[in-house]
């Protein structure tokens, strides 16, 4: 039992580690695989991790009408980024990180990030700041409730909104087909393009400021503050790639840890990450960017299906 | 029809408002037929102008020691008539027209700047060119000007508090940008008047890109000129270069051989191929569709290469001389170029199948960034810009110079005028020239490449017309009995493209306006000078 405890809150603590390093290495392989379909070469799948250790080498440049906001807001977005990655099962269902949080708290965290980046947005006071918060808030606040709905689903087939009891109720579910799972999958997909700025929403390589969402609004960092920033934003995407995987396809997660198994439960999720990841990149070489104003139809879609998942729980599965 | 057919009917118009035309002449600027009013008479020869439908093409001023002039191009039907007048030399003062043709506001300033003559009229007062490199009272184009400048105590300040258009109400926001802008592109500044994300108004500032070219051509030999004319943007540099040579050519009296002809022509339809491509890339990538950026960048990149190994330059620069052509096209490059166009029809079929039919691309392009006909119109937009928007003016065929009189080419024209019908003249553009250069491969004439200029031997004048990528390129040199050019003006078709990018973002949304800017994509530098 002892080692059972030791092997439980090990895992815990090298989750994020191997978050910290997975994230911007999933980035990596998403550009790469992106570049590969365009008939590029592109960049190495490690450019990511060069990246972030070469701004965090840079002396950071804060412009002189920046608040002490401007300067935490970094650290806030990290930390409650890398909190809401933590309490999501990686390889283990019932660790401490992930028995104590709940869907509620994940997406408070991760609502506590924005707020902090938004407000850093505007901060500084340059017209791009302001606009990428407000259209932030724009996409936020439809992302929201189509996010809360999604997991909702979920929750009320598995009776609680701790995720690590969903995914065990689905572990012991098995295969089961439920159309509220895939109208509540279909609605998660759309919301995390939306909230990780993925094109259709928003386009994560460009550089017309005018066009920029989640990037206007880093526009004024530098140095290690934008290393954060960055490093935050590749694990918001690792997040939700973890919360599709291990959501609606748990198979392969250890239930007990031992180290062999967390190895085994790793490289499976890896798979399923690197396989997401791949998707990604088919459907933005293949996507234009929608027009702004097309955002909110975009995710009143996917609040739509989410609700339609929670309709047909209560209507069809509620016997189950 | 012959050709200046409806002049007579213009100049009755002039005789009924009694406006006395002082010297009317077909040969004192060929082909443009020139008509000398009174000064008092320019905003009313300009408003019956107008009110004709004609479109007016350009406003530059020639001035030294003695006399001070304005010109003003005007088109019709093909036709070129320059009206001109003369002005006062110790105190010159013209009139505004820009509450007719409204596209000469900034060309009004540029002269004002530039040359010192007044304006008086419904005139913005602000500056263009002259930032606050010189003051108020010093003008660089006039004679007694040094080249190199006056010297300056201190480094230019920055053009910070330039006047620009307020707009009041509730939750209006300025948005400046540039500029310095995040891609590797040229200077200039925008200042946008938005709600929300909608774009109220947009105001440019140029006038980073001043380079003096005016002044610095004056004293220069022909080859000289033409070279200069070769950098005002490089994008362009066979075009312009092909137009001051033609207005050196005219003026001294000198015909280039017909081959150096068609190898200008074949050089010229090469540089569009490579511009048309790369904003045809460009554009998909600002709305976030990056596969025909890399295929038209390598595309390019490729036909680029191609012409450095023929012609000595990826962009054939200083390929255009004045009296013929420096490059020469042997049997070897004649089945290279074969070859190039077959290539790359191939690939652009298979591109431009995705571009066209590519719902979420349609979905961006479609209605985005519309420039009535009426406007274009009205701002003497030529190019793909006036073409997109019902404009069919095209110099090739208007009033074909060579070697278009003896290899006519196909132009086109839609009537959508957004962003997406900009991008379809500029894919058809790309079939015709191609087509066009396979014909005109076959039938290269054989007698020689470049005749040498006649001497002046008094002072003279002369003016070049030519389709350049973005539209029609004007030259306007003056050369002294000596041979050597006393005055030159390049008029861009960019002149024109701004104010029309002005109205284009009208109504739309801030986040549309990087495509819509590409769509046009007019110089800063041609424009600037």
């Amino acid at each position: 039992m002892n080692e059972q405890v030791t092997g439980y809150w090990l895992a815990t603590l090298l989750q994020p580690l191997v978050l910290l390093l997975a994230a911007p290495l999933l980035v990596g392989w998403i550009k790469r695989i992106k570049s590969r379909l365009q008939n590029r070469r592109g960049p190495a799948v490690m450019q990511p991790l060069r990246d972030l250790r070469k701004l965090f080498a840079k002396q950071p440049v804060v412009a002189k009408t920046a608040s002490p906001l401007f300067r935490a807001a970094p650290y806030v977005v990290f930390a409650s980024t890398l909190l809401a990655v933590t309490s999501v099962p990686l390889w283990s269902i019932w660790l401490p990180s992930t028995t104590v949080a709940d869907v509620i708290v994940l997406v408070g965290l991760l609502g506590l990030g924005r707020f902090f980046l938004a407000l850093a947005g505007m901060d500084v006071g340059t017209a791009f700041g302001g606009m990428g918060s407000s259209r932030e808030m724009l996409v936020s606040a439809l992302a929201e409730p189509a996010m809360l709905m999604a997991v909702f689903t979920l929750a009320m087939s598995a009776h609680s909104t701790n995720l690590s009891s969903i995914v065990a109720f689905n572990l012991d579910a098995g295969v089961v087909l439920r159309p509220s799972y895939l109208f509540a999958l279909l609605g998660l997909i759309l919301v995390a393009i939306a909230e990780t700025g993925r094109i259709p929403v928003d386009n994560p390589a460009t550089h017309l400021e005018l066009t920029m969402i989640h990037e206007a609004m880093i526009l004024e960092y530098s140095g290690r503050h934008l290393a954060l920033m960055e490093w935050a934003a590749q694990l918001k995407l690792a997040l939700y790639g973890l919360l599709i995987a291990n959501l609606f396809f748990p198979w392969g997660l250890a239930e007990r840890f031992t180290p062999l198994e967390g190895l085994g439960a790793l490289a499976l999720v890896g798979g399923k990450l690197l396989l997401l990841g791949a998707l990604l990149a088919v459907a933005e070489t293949t996507l234009a960017k929608m027009r702004l104003f097309r955002a909110p139809q975009f995710l009143n879609l996917a609040f739509l299906l989410t609700l339609l998942g929670l309709l047909s729980n209560v209507i069809l599965e509620s016997g189950l | 029809m012959n050709r200046f057919d409806w002049l007579s009917e213009y100049l009755a118009q002039l005789q009924d408002e009694l406006i006395v035309v002082r010297r009317g002449s077909a040969r004192y600027l060929p082909p443009a037929h020139m008509l000398e009013i009174d000064a008092e008479d320019w905003t009313r020869a300009h408003e019956l102008a107008a009110a004709n439908g004609y479109r007016w093409a350009g406003l530059w001023a020639d001035r030294d020691d003695e006399s001070a002039r304005v010109l003003s191009l005007l088109e019709n039907a093909g036709d070129y008539l320059v009206l001109l007048a003369e002005l006062d030399a110790g105190n010159p003062a013209i009139a505004s027209i820009s509450a007719h043709y409204p596209a000469a506001d900034r060309p009004q300033r540029h002269l004002r700047d530039q040359h010192g003559i007044a304006l008086s009229g419904e005139a913005d007062s602000r500056r263009w060119v002259r930032h606050r490199a010189w003051p108020a009272d010093q003008h660089p184009l006039t004679p007694d000007f040094p080249a190199g400048g006056f010297p300056e105590p201190s480094p230019t300040p920055a053009d910070s508090d330039y006047p620009f258009q307020p707009i009041a109400g509730n939750a209006v926001y300025q948005i400046p940008v540039g500029p310095v802008h995040a891609g590797i592109i040229e200077p200039g500044h925008f200042r946008f008047h938005a709600v929300g994300e909608e774009i109220l108004k947009l105001e440019q500032r140029l006038g980073y890109v001043h380079k003096g070219v005016e002044k610095i051509a004056v004293g220069r030999d022909a080859v000289g000129l033409a070279r200069l004319a070769g950098r005002l943007s490089g994008d362009t540099t066979v075009a312009h270069a092909w137009a001051a040579c033609q207005a050196l050519e005219r003026a001294t009296g000198t015909r280039p051989p017909r081959r150096a002809q068609q190898l200008r022509g074949l050089l010229c339809e090469r540089e569009r191929v490579a511009n048309h491509l790369g904003d045809i890339g460009a554009i998909c990538n600002d709305v976030g569709f990056a596969f025909p950026q890399y295929q038209c960048s390598r595309l390019r990149e490729l036909w680029q290469r191609h012409s450095d190994k023929l012609f000595g330059h990826r962009l054939m620069m200083d390929c255009v001389v004045p009296g013929g052509v420096a490059v020469d096209l042997d049997d070897t490059g004649i089945t290279t170029l074969r070859h190039d166009h077959a290539c790359i029809r191939d690939e652009i079929d298979i591109l431009f199948d995705v571009i066209e039919d590519h719902p979420s691309l349609e979905d961006r392009l479609l209605t985005t960034g519309r420039l009535s006909a009426a406007s274009a119109r009205e701002l003497g937009c030529t190019g793909h810009v006036g073409k997109a928007s019902g404009q069919a003016f095209d110099l090739r065929a208007a009033n074909p110079y060579a070697p278009y009189a003896s290899h006519p080419i196909t132009t086109r024209v839609l009537d959508d005028g957004d962003v997406m019908a900009r991008v379809q003249i500029r894919m058809r553009e790309i079939h015709d020239s191609l087509d066009w250069m396979d014909a005109l491969i076959d039938h290269l004439a054989g007698d020689g490449l470049r005749a040498s200029l006649n001497e002046p031997g008094e002072a003279r004048i002369g003016i070049g017309f030519v389709e350049g990528w973005r539209g029609e390129i004007v030259s306007y040199v003056r050369l002294d009995a000596a041979g050597r050019v006393a005055r030159f003006f390049a008029r861009d078709p960019s002149w024109h493209h701004w104010p029309a990018l002005e109205r284009i973002v009208m109504n739309n949304i801030v986040p549309d306006f990087p495509v819509c800017n590409k769509s046009v994509n007019a110089s800063y530098s041609g424009h600037d000078l």
